[in-house]
């Protein structure tokens, strides 16, 4: 499905992902003509990442079902394509520059045109994340073959149908590692251990559940790898608990023989693109610092998916980025610069790790505005509370929350315009006494 | 953990599990009796009763796994149960899986096994591959 592309575009749209999609359909819908939203993919199709996790799961908040990732994004694919939306597949953006009178220069390449120049109005980063790799984790000890990032794993088995190996030992309960875990059971080889470094897994329940406790895999928590034997191919690795400070424990080593360890520590939103043009970043998330439209501090570039924020639900990210494709297409029909508006901030109190988004211009937030945040440690008996400058006006109870699982609350209009002289919103998480 | 803990006699029988109805994820005790009634303990609503209940009596899960493609621009399709199997039916369905061969060009949708492993249950594609061009 190559597409037709005249080198002028009102959106053009960083990856084909499931942010990408949603987002270039969002914009279709509020009236960008098809032809003048742009969707450039590095990959040779559509989907991005929904195309290796071929478990299911995907979709019971948007359809009301359980849709393995390819059958996801076939949804999506299926929308794009109907509206007619041109892709550029095998195609990558270098750069993103812009012009003086806010237009926005993207420069991008391909094999069979070589480089180019698409000429837009406006900007949406869907470029996702990346998994951290072993280089950022500190193990000491050779580089042998069968270290692999979880999600390379999962492509070798479920788009290459090749096995990575026959004893794995997995490192870092994330999400892919757990399905990973349970994907190379089925396949016949022998997970013995998901080592886990701090005290609580950054999975979801129902992947512990489902993809370890099923198959009798060991899950150790406050454990980390320190050692991995062999020069040629991993033949073990010593793993050993760790205390508060996350530092091994001496005399707690334990060594376990294994031909692969996969590694599933964490994601990172890959920005190097937005860097580069001058789009500021938030710490917390590595992602854009984004206001109620999902708008970066660039005027006209906008951000969703894991480029923004890592998400453990896809059905988020759709909407997220179906909400980053309306707000483009506003802005490309006559939206305003809002740079030096006045706008509230949104802040992270205690036990609050990050919030999206962090500004809100009032005038332009939607009559009720979602607020999606993690909070920074296990609580039980949590209570979030929500304050308008110094006044509490929300509070609420909840049994569990956890990192692992993204969290949202949603935020009237009406209450904001009502509150005067409303300059900050900050979110707090307290344990309750009991 | 499903570990099942026999008291003298084998009765009644009691399993751990956690809950997975909610992110709370309460750990549930559940009891089998001799008589065929099970107890649920552990769970702060219904949901999780009914939970501990059903992965008691009758586990079932979908599985998610791939087929080998002839002809096909991947090597392998991706597919599913079109419903829920038994869970002590995985291990069969997977043998089933590894032994079959699907042939390009496969439709999203498509049944690639009937079936599988007597369950009753089909398995399909949840993917489209196309053919490999040959020239």
């Amino acid at each position: 499905m190559r597409g037709y592309m005249d080198k002028k575009a009102d959106i053009v749209i960083v990856g084909g992902g499931p942010a990408g999609l949603a987002a270039a359909a969002g914009a279709c819908k509020e009236g960008v003509k098809a032809d003048r939203i742009c969707i450039v993919e590095r990959d040779g199709e559509l989907g991005g990442i929904l195309n290796q996790c071929i478990h299911n799961g995907f979709g019971l908040h948007t359809f009301k079902e359980e849709l393995t990732g390819p059958e996801y994004a076939a949804r999506y694919i299926g929308q794009v394509e109907e509206m007619g939306i041109p892709c550029l597949l095998h195609t990558i953006v270098v750069d993103i520059r812009m012009e003086a009178d806010g237009r926005k220069k993207v420069t991008v390449m391909n094999r069979s045109d070589g480089m180019f120049e698409i000429e837009a109005g406006a900007v949406i980063l869907a470029m996702g994340c990346r998994e951290r790799p072993r280089g950022a984790l500190n193990i000491p000890g050779y580089r042998p073959a069968g270290i692999y990032s979880a999600g390379t794993a999962q492509h070798y088995v479920n788009i290459e149908g090749r096995m990575p190996g026959k004893e794995a030992v997995i490192l870092g309960s994330g999400d892919i590692g757990l399905i990973m875990a349970r994907r190379m059971t089925l396949e016949g080889a022998k997970v013995k251990l998901v080592a886990e470094l701090m005290p609580y897994s950054g999975g979801l329940k129902r992947n512990i559940v489902q993809c370890l406790d099923d198959y009798g895999i060991p899950l150790k928590l406050s454990h980390t790898v320190v050692d991995i034997d062999g020069k040629e191919r991993v033949k073990g690795v010593t793993v050993a608990e760790v205390d508060k400070n996350r530092r091994p424990v001496p005399g707690t080593e334990e060594y376990i023989s294994c031909d692969t360890l996969l590694l599933s520590c964490g994601l990172i939103p890959e920005n190097e693109l937005s860097l580069d043009m001058g789009v500021a970043l938030n710490p917390a998330t590595s992602g854009p610092v984004v206001n109620e439209s999902l708008e970066t501090n660039i005027p006209g570039v906008f951000a969703c998916g894991n480029v923004l924020h890592v998400h453990d639900l896809v059905d988020y990210v759709s909407e997220e980025a179906e909400n980053a494709g309306k707000n483009a297409a506003v802005y490309v029909q006559g939206g305003k610069n809002k740079t030096g508006e006045e706008s509230v901030a949104v802040r992270c109190g205690g036990g609050v790790r990050y919030t999206v988004p962090s500004i809100i211009h009032i005038a332009y937030m939607p009559e009720e505005q979602v607020i999606r945040f993690r909070v920074g440690n296990v609580y039980k008996n949590a209570c979030l509370t929500v304050r308008f400058n110094d006044k509490v006006v929300m509070k609420m109870n909840k049994r569990v929350m956890a990192p692992g699982e993204m969290e949202q609350i949603k935020l009237k209009k009406n209450r904001l315009e009502e509150f005067e002289g409303l300059r900050e919103i900050t979110l707090s998480v307290q344990e309750e006494d009991s | 953990m499903q570990e099942k803990e026999k008291l003298p006699g084998g009765w009644p029988k009691k399993t751990e599990l956690t809950c997975i109805r909610c992110p709370i994820g309460c750990m549930l005790t559940v009891t089998e009796n001799q008589d065929g009634t099970i107890g649920v303990t552990g769970n702060t609503c219904s949901r999780g009763e009914e939970y501990g209940k059903k992965e008691t009596k009758d586990p079932t899960r979908t599985v998610t796994s791939t087929m080998k493609v002839k002809n096909g621009t991947r090597p392998v399709v991706p597919v599913k149960t079109k419903g829920d199997i038994p869970k002590g039916k995985i291990a069969d369905c997977m043998e089933a899986l590894k032994r079959a061969e699907a042939e390009a060009p496969v439709r999203i949708g498509d049944i690639l096994l009937k079936n599988v492993a007597g369950t009753g249950v089909d398995i399909v594609a949840t993917k489209s591959i196309g053919k490999e061009k040959t020239d």
